[in-house]
């Protein structure tokens, strides 16, 4: 990556000297020192605190704002400015357009766990053992903790995770008579059910997503991708993902699936008048809730994540992302000493507080967090069954090292199944046929 | 919106000048646009009004304001009114001035610091766009040069090439520049509106007697003084035509502003819009779609009113440029 | 570009030629540096390819090869081919009778019609593409409550089968006015003589309609078609937003444009999106030159 990086930088230069605009001198590269992991001690990061200086963080997650205060008032001299970028895609556009300038970079990146692999690999994103995070294996959750290392670094702290669970709205369930599904089979049953009762009530929403797929075939054991430095294997014919598909071509093939794309503003009436039953999704989730389903206040309880074997307890993690910092970040000292302050140290609070939902044992496991009453879920203790599930995360997932390219084409391929005759399994093949293709036009051996 | 494209169809200097003033048109307005003097009676003949004509183009109107009409009614629904409530009727709530109050006070009022970027980038984008498509559409339509001609071919075939696929390289080189993240990297694009080059080169083709030209010339002024002085007073509804235009086009901006701005103190109303309606995506965050839609209704007002207070002005421009036999 | 005057004791002819760049210089300037640079630097990105693993390599005409051997991007070339051929002569065909309509000076409120069918175009594409998008909804939005409300089954305008028409829909509603204006406007400079001299004859409207007014604005039709070509083969941000709505039938290869976005963006593949983006631009020029130039043969 780093001839990428100086290979656009020149190429900027020869489309600037084309227009004779400006000389060739801004293509000095940036210093090497990071590819190989540097060592920072405590005590530097301490005094690089005490000497201040201006921290730039480009990072969406809303609870931020409250820890960058709580921060700057903490350190008086150190300045930081909190850049939201855009929400993911966006943002790790403006990342890698910053990354091949090799300006403007910014000294901290919030990175969802999926896109991670994409900037480590490259060596956008700086290793972290050198900096202490090494010693941090006991302080995280083991489902985060693993989704920030690639082959053996470190390359970012868990800012929060999203164990999943079952969102579902009791009134709906009630007055269809309706039993929590505890199983993937009986879920069906109950979307099958609720058809019967009311065609306006769907038991979910899906039209294809790529983050809420693969958690489930991660649930269910499935290993689809896997990767080591430049040998990347995509397969989709494991059992989990053979369980995952054939469930959900039923679901397609009944229509039990309400044809409504999350986050529109047609998904929020749903889940606002209670056409959209339940929602299997991330632990992130009861925040969303409260703002975008006000009038479902009272009706929405949480319930275990629907099994793939009765009995079973494994659940997967769904969305989530850690703070990172980039390679060719000025202030790395300031920016790692940032990344404890909001992901290990108090900031933890401070956005367990905001409505965020934490990636560190601690705080999930503390008595005030799991005994909170929320009154949006009838006072139920929702982190009792979150926290549970951060604990029952299936092990031995991980993502492509170019899982931001690879997810953006899963509506082109798998989407299809929802939409026309196609199978989900050639939806799949179509999938794993278009990743293979472009693996291997970045230079991987996929096999 | 830069990109906007033209017809590579030079003006043709022998064509007959073609008659600046309106027709006089049974419509009220018509009669009193502009100070131009209103030429005879012939179209009086015709000012038999149709119920029927007028039924048919009222479809094509209700096309064109029914979704306006929705958005405006919509931009009085709180948030969940929106989803509960028949689109084209009012709701029980009539929340439109506490979501105005919302859309300006929401985040630090961040709002309004959109709205003064857009009218930053409007004045100095638009402006300067304007100034250089004068210049050029002159120098165009008043001067034989060498290149003259390669010129207007260079100019189509570069608006033909997609914008969108240009991002990255245009990023790459503001980049090096030190420009992204800075308010010239939406202006400076701004500045090219190649529709409006076309328009001036039309423009002043017709408006300006070349016995003018030569008899300032004679009394010895210099050629900007020639412009200046003599040109550019002629050219004025052209003019103001092509700025309306490209106020338009720096007003909707979006691609680019998206590509090379991150900081959202800089962005224009388009984007700020846009970052609102994709928040409601975002974990922990809040959905506003009320105010995307009251701030979408605040962002066209200005805009309509632009229209309206000088369509007198750009429409005859227009028909000056716009017509070549 | 030499801007400065020339010497003085030139030829005024002579002098003339440089005062002409002169004024056309800032254009120029700024031109080269937001149009021609980026373009030639994509030609320079496009003989190039860039991989994750290894780095760079100069391959020639390599992505040209691959160009004109992807199936997707020849679809989203017939699927924007499509879109030119339907909603393109409907666009106009709408612009032009209502054009007609009101400079007819049969209609109440003439005026009024022409503000109000101009308006959309004031609705930046973003939020004309949102306010559509809320619109189409088949369960709450305007399409919804049609049905609710009339017991109708219409299709949903974001299913694979109707989304082209319906982001047709969009662009028309945006453009109609606009182009309806660029007719009228043409249509009010015909010289009343000619209408006098019709009335003498006796001619009937629809002969004055064919016989005065189309020829007399057919070089803003062509205008207006060359126009809209460009637009239609640049066609992004309408379909680039309902994506959110509607993910598998707007795929990431949509239409041309919206997969050299994707290529870059998503994939990181600037040297292809370079080539594809170029290979559009030949293309569409290429359409433009057609029409123009059987435009002007007609007029001739």
């Amino acid at each position: 990556m780093k001839n990428t990086n100086r290979r656009n930088r020149w190429l900027g230069a020869v489309a600037v000297a084309a227009v004779g605009a400006l000389s060739l001198s801004a293509c000095g590269s940036g210093d090497d020192s990071a590819s190989g992991g540097e060592q920072v001690s405590a005590d530097a990061v301490d005094a690089a605190l005490e000497e201040g200086g201006t921290l730039t963080v480009w990072a969406w997650e809303p609870t931020l704002e409250k820890v960058v205060s709580d921060f700057e008032a903490e350190y008086p001299n150190v300045d930081v400015e909190l850049v939201n970028a855009g929400t993911g895609n966006d943002q790790y556009t403006a990342l890698q357009n910053a990354v091949s300038a090799g300006k403007g970079v910014p000294d901290v990146a919030q990175v969802e766990y999926y896109a991670l692999p994409q900037f480590s690999l490259a060596g956008s994103v700086s290793e972290l053992s050198g900096f202490g995070a090494a010693d941090l294996e006991d302080t995280f959750t083991p489902g985060p903790w693993s989704s920030v290392q690639q082959d053996d670094g470190i390359y970012g702290l868990p800012m929060d995770s999203g164990p999943m669970a079952m969102f579902y709205n009791q009134e709906v369930f009630e007055e269809y008579g309706i039993e929590v599904p505890t199983t993937w089979e009986e879920f069906m049953q109950a979307g099958r059910d609720l058809q019967a009762a009311d065609p306006d009530v769907y038991i979910t929403n899906d039209t294809g997503d790529a983050g809420f797929a693969t958690s489930l075939m991660w649930q269910a054991g499935a290993q689809p991708f896997a990767s080591e430095g430049e040998d990347v294997t995509i397969e989709f014919s494991d059992e989990g993902a053979q369980t995952y598909a054939d469930t959900w071509q039923t679901m397609i093939d009944e229509e039990l699936l309400a044809p409504i794309s999350s986050w529109s503003d047609e998904w929020f009436s749903g889940l606002n008048d209670g056409t959209v039953a339940t929602l299997v999704t991330g632990a992130w989730m009861p925040a969303n809730l409260e703002s975008g389903a006000p009038d479902g206040k009272g009706d929405w309880r949480v319930a275990p994540m629907p099994q793939w074997e009765a009995g079973a307890e494994t659940t997967a993690e769904n969305g989530g992302s850690s703070l990172t910092i980039p390679t060719d970040a000025q202030e790395k000292e300031l920016a790692y000493a940032f990344l404890e302050y909001a992901n290990v140290e108090d900031g933890v609070q401070t956005r367990v507080d905001g409505g965020a939902f934490p990636a560190t044992v601690a705080e999930i496991e503390s008595d005030e967090f799991v005994g909170k009453e929320f009154p949006y879920f009838g006072d139920q203790k929702v982190n009792e069954v979150l926290s549970e599930s951060a604990g029952q995360v299936a092990e031995g997932w991980s993502y492509l090292p170019f899982q931001v390219y690879a997810n953006s084409i899963f509506n082109d391929t798998v989407g299809q199944a929802y939409v026309s005759d196609e199978p989900l399994a050639d939806g799949l093949a179509a999938w794993q046929e278009q990743m293979t293709e472009y693996g291997e036009q970045q230079g991987f051996s996929v096999s | 919106m830069t990109t906007t494209p033209l017809a590579p169809t030079p003006p043709d200097r022998g064509a007959a000048p073609v008659r600046p003033g309106p027709r006089l048109r049974s419509s009220r307005s018509g009669a009193r646009r502009g100070g131009v003097p209103v030429t005879g009676a012939p179209a009086e003949r015709r000012a038999r009004r149709s119920p029927l004509l007028t039924a048919l183009t009222g479809i094509v109107l209700v096309y064109s304001v029914v979704p306006l009409l929705w958005l405006v009614i919509n931009a009085t629904k709180t948030q969940g009114d929106l989803f509960t409530s028949f689109g084209l009727w009012f709701s029980d709530d009539f929340s439109l001035w506490s979501n105005l109050t919302e859309t300006f006070t929401y985040d630090d009022g961040i709002f309004l610091r959109w709205l003064l970027n857009t009218l930053l980038y409007v004045v100095l984008g638009a402006g300067g766009a304007t100034a250089l498509a004068v210049l050029g559409g002159y120098a165009l339509a008043r001067f034989d040069f060498p290149g003259k001609k390669a010129v207007f071919a260079v100019v189509i075939g570069a608006v033909a090439v997609p914008g969108t696929a240009l991002a990255v390289p245009t990023f790459l080189m503001f980049s090096q520049m030190g420009l992204t993240n800075t308010p010239w990297a939406v202006i400076i694009p701004s500045l090219i509106s190649p529709f409006g080059l076309y328009l001036m080169w039309t423009f002043a083709t017709d408006a300006i007697p070349t016995e003018l030209m030569e008899a300032a010339r004679v009394d010895g002024a210099s050629e900007f003084r020639v412009f200046w002085q003599i040109c550019l007073p002629l050219l004025m509804p052209g003019v103001v035509t092509v700025l309306l235009f490209t106020m338009v086009a720096t007003w909707n901006n979006y691609f680019l502003p998206l590509i090379m701005l991150k900081d959202p103190d800089w962005y224009p109303l388009t984007l700020g819009l846009n970052a609102w309606n994709a928040q409601a995506s975002t974990a922990g965050s809040e959905a506003v779609f009320n105010l995307v839609i009251t701030g979408s209704v605040v962002t066209i007002l200005p805009l309509v009113a632009v229209f309206l207070l000088l369509q007198r002005y750009w429409q005859s421009g227009l028909a000056a440029g716009s017509v070549k036999e | 570009m030499a801007v400065q005057q020339p010497i003085a004791d030139r030829a005024p002819r002579n002098r003339r030629r440089w005062t002409g760049w002169g004024f056309l210089a800032p254009f120029v300037a700024v031109f080269a540096l937001v149009f021609l640079a980026p373009i030639v630097y994509s030609v320079h990105l496009s003989l190039f390819r860039d991989q994750l693993i290894g780095g760079t390599s100069f391959v020639g005409l390599d992505n040209y090869t691959q160009v004109l051997g992807d199936d997707a991007f020849w679809e989203s070339l017939t699927r924007v081919g499509l879109f030119l051929v339907v909603q393109v002569p409907v666009m106009l065909l709408l612009a032009l009778l209502v054009a007609l309509a009101i400079d007819s000076g049969r209609l109440y409120g003439a005026s009024f019609f022409r503000i109000s069918i101009f308006l959309p175009y004031a609705v930046p594409a973003v939020v004309a593409s949102l306010m559509w998008g809320f619109m189409y909804g088949d369960r709450f939005g305007l399409v919804g409550n049609v049905n609710d409300a009339f017991g109708t089954s219409l299709p949903d305008p974001l299913s694979p089968t109707w989304v082209l028409a319906s982001i047709g829909n969009i662009v028309t509603w945006e453009f109609v006015g606009y182009n309806m204006l660029i007719f009228f406007a043409a249509l009010r400079t015909i010289p009343t003589s000619l209408y006098e001299a019709a009335s003498i004859d006796g001619a009937s409207e629809w002969r004055v309609i064919t016989s005065i007014k189309l020829p007399a604005i057919r070089g803003a039709l062509v205008v207006a078609t060359i126009f809209s070509i460009i637009g239609s083969f640049q066609l992004f941000n309408e379909p680039s937003i309902l994506q959110s709505l509607a993910p598998n039938a707007i795929t990431t290869d949509f239409t041309p444009n919206l997969y050299a976005y994707s290529l870059s963006f998503s994939g990181q593949q600037y040297n292809y999106s370079a080539t594809v983006a170029i290979v559009m631009g030949l293309v569409t020029m290429v359409i433009a030159y057609v029409v123009q130039l059987r435009g002007m043969r007609k007029e001739l």
